[in-house]
């Protein structure tokens, strides 16, 4: 019952939000509706081009795009950020040279590196694969790195006891551990290279989700602009779904989390 | 490879561990000599902080001793303990492996097929009561649970010396006397050396065949070890009725108790 009251209510939120956005601009309220409507242009034109993106077609080929830019920048940056995390937490000295750099190269906002891969890779995938892999290297390697120095130190000698060598330490113990904080990050890291391959076709590209809305919002078509946005925010929600699908079987060992406070 | 059959299984041969630097460290035993025959059970008490788990992280090589030397089976110990299994007080089994996959990797170390090791992990989970519980993780376990799971982890490689680290210690007082029971059953069918360290005085004479008691640290040593004469099987709740189990109870209290108050006066034993 409580459950039902919340869906009804959450749907009740958007609804009324929908309705808002209608009827301020359908109706001459706050300003003529022209104005409005080139402004913020309606739910229903914006529901209509949606709709007309996914039936012609079109759509498909820049979310295809955009998905294997993420897809890519993932990979590669997740790939990258374990093996680097792992060596740093098993070598001290290592991590102590680097450690200033490291911290640098994290602070600096990585938008501004976009040109610069533009520049080397050109306006295809892979300038946007090496903005998204700059955004999740960091977060990947700086989770592995904690994970494995965090390993519990009793779990370690109980592993060195029962008689491992450094090889099945490696796979029984440091592996599952820096995995834990890999996927315990793997939203935030799947997030961020959907960004970084949105906001790289954004800046400079010929296809994909970001150039969509780029291409519409330099001929002022607010309906373009905010259609793709709509596609984008679907685009996440199911690779989100699909993220926490993942993430359920994989760390399936995991306590769960304490009971919801919808009673 | 024993150098000598009648070797002890562990001998400490006067030990000293100190912490930092050995000038102006902490030293936390010294002038310590135990031996640990072959199949004998022996249990060390003492206040807390006293160093009874560094004693035992030093039979296990976990930790090299300042000073001093440590034998097993007549051999000098480099590194690791390999004929030692170790309880760990802390919960000590990988989160990430079920209670079958916890037990079953304890065997890949010695190249233990992975088929024939689950296949005596399921036996050693039953063993210790666990039968049905074989595919639960860590968490879904209760305290005491976990303890049997690490117990059956650590016999299932038949280590010749076990060490164990006030392994009850975190459980209630019923679960206690079920795990110690369990444990002089399991052992008394395959006599093993045992350095049991305990800070509870009753559950070391319940166990023990001898038992260690160890002075106030820092610099703790050994004051004293009485015999537990005892007949075996012993039944933990019921040995303690016995009037022999009072009157060895009180003996070694009374070397006990100066040390404890020691240690409270020092405030080391006022944290629980």
């Amino acid at each position: 019952m409580n459950r039902l009251k919340l869906i009804l209510l959450q749907v009740a939120v958007g609804l009324g939000f929908l309705l808002l956005w209608h009827v301020l601009t359908a109706y001459p309220i706050l300003a003529p509706t022209r104005q409005t409507q080139f402004f913020f242009s309606t739910p229903l034109d914006v529901l209509a081009r949606v709709w007309k993106e996914f039936a012609s077609g079109e759509i498909w080929r820049h979310l295809w795009i955009t998905l294997l830019e993420t897809i890519l920048a993932f990979t590669f940056g997740a790939g990258g950020g374990i093996l680097f995390g792992f060596l740093f937490a098993r070598r001290e000295l290592l991590a102590a040279v680097f450690d200033p750099y490291i911290k640098a190269a994290n602070a600096l906002p990585r938008v501004v590196l976009a040109p610069i891969f533009a520049l080397w890779f050109g306006l295809g995938i892979w300038s946007k694969v090496a903005l998204g892999f700059t955004l999740v290297f960091f977060i990947v390697f700086f989770n592995v790195y904690q994970g494995v120095r965090e390993v519990s130190p009793v779990v370690l000698a109980n592993a060195k006891m029962l008689g491992m060598n450094e090889r099945q330490l490696l796979r029984h113990v440091y592996w599952p551990a820096a995995l834990t904080w890999m996927f315990s990050s793997l939203h935030t890291s799947v997030g961020f290279a959907l960004v970084g391959a949105v906001v790289g076709e954004y800046l400079g590209s010929s296809a994909g989700l970001g150039y969509k809305i780029h291409e519409a919002e330099s001929v002022f078509d607010v309906t373009g602009v905010f259609a793709g946005m709509v596609i984008l925010s679907i685009f996440v929600i199911l690779i989100d779904m699909v993220v926490t699908l993942i993430e359920r079987r994989l760390l399936v060992w995991r306590p769960a989390p304490s009971t919801n406070g919808q009673g | 490879m024993p150098v000598s059959p009648t070797a002890p299984a562990v001998s400490l041969l006067s030990i000293a561990i100190t912490f930092g630097s050995k000038v102006g460290g902490y030293t936390a035993v010294q002038n310590i000599d135990l031996k640990v025959s072959p199949g004998e059970f022996i249990a060390i008490v003492g206040p807390t902080g006293c160093g009874k788990s560094t004693l035992l992280n030093a039979s296990a090589g976990l930790l090299k001793p300042s000073d001093g030397k440590v034998e097993i089976f007549g051999a000098p110990l480099h590194g690791l303990n390999s004929r030692a299994g170790y309880l760990f007080q802390q919960d000590a089994l990988m989160p990430w492996k079920t209670a079958l996959q916890n037990v079953a990797v304890a065997l890949e170390p010695q190249g233990v097929s992975r088929k024939e090791a689950e296949a005596k992990a399921r036996n050693w989970l039953q063993r210790v009561g666990l039968a049905a519980f074989i595919d639960r993780y860590p968490h879904m376990l209760s305290g005491g649970q976990r303890k049997r799971v690490a117990l059956a982890q650590m016999l299932i490689r038949d280590p010749e010396i076990l060490l164990m680290d006030e392994p009850f210690g975190p459980l209630d007082a019923q679960t206690r006397q079920i795990m110690g029971n369990l444990l002089l059953e399991l052992w008394a069918a395959n006599r093993k050396a045992v350095l049991f360290v305990t800070h509870d005085l009753e559950e070391a004479i319940a166990l023990a065949d001898r038992v260690v008691v160890m002075s106030a640290g820092p610099a703790a040593s050994i004051i004293g070890e009485f015999p537990v004469t005892l007949p075996r099987p012993r039944d933990i709740a019921e040995v303690r009725l016995e009037p022999a189990f009072h009157h060895i109870h009180k003996e070694i209290w009374a070397s006990l108790r100066t040390e404890v108050q020691k240690a409270y006066a020092q405030g080391e034993g006022a944290s629980p």
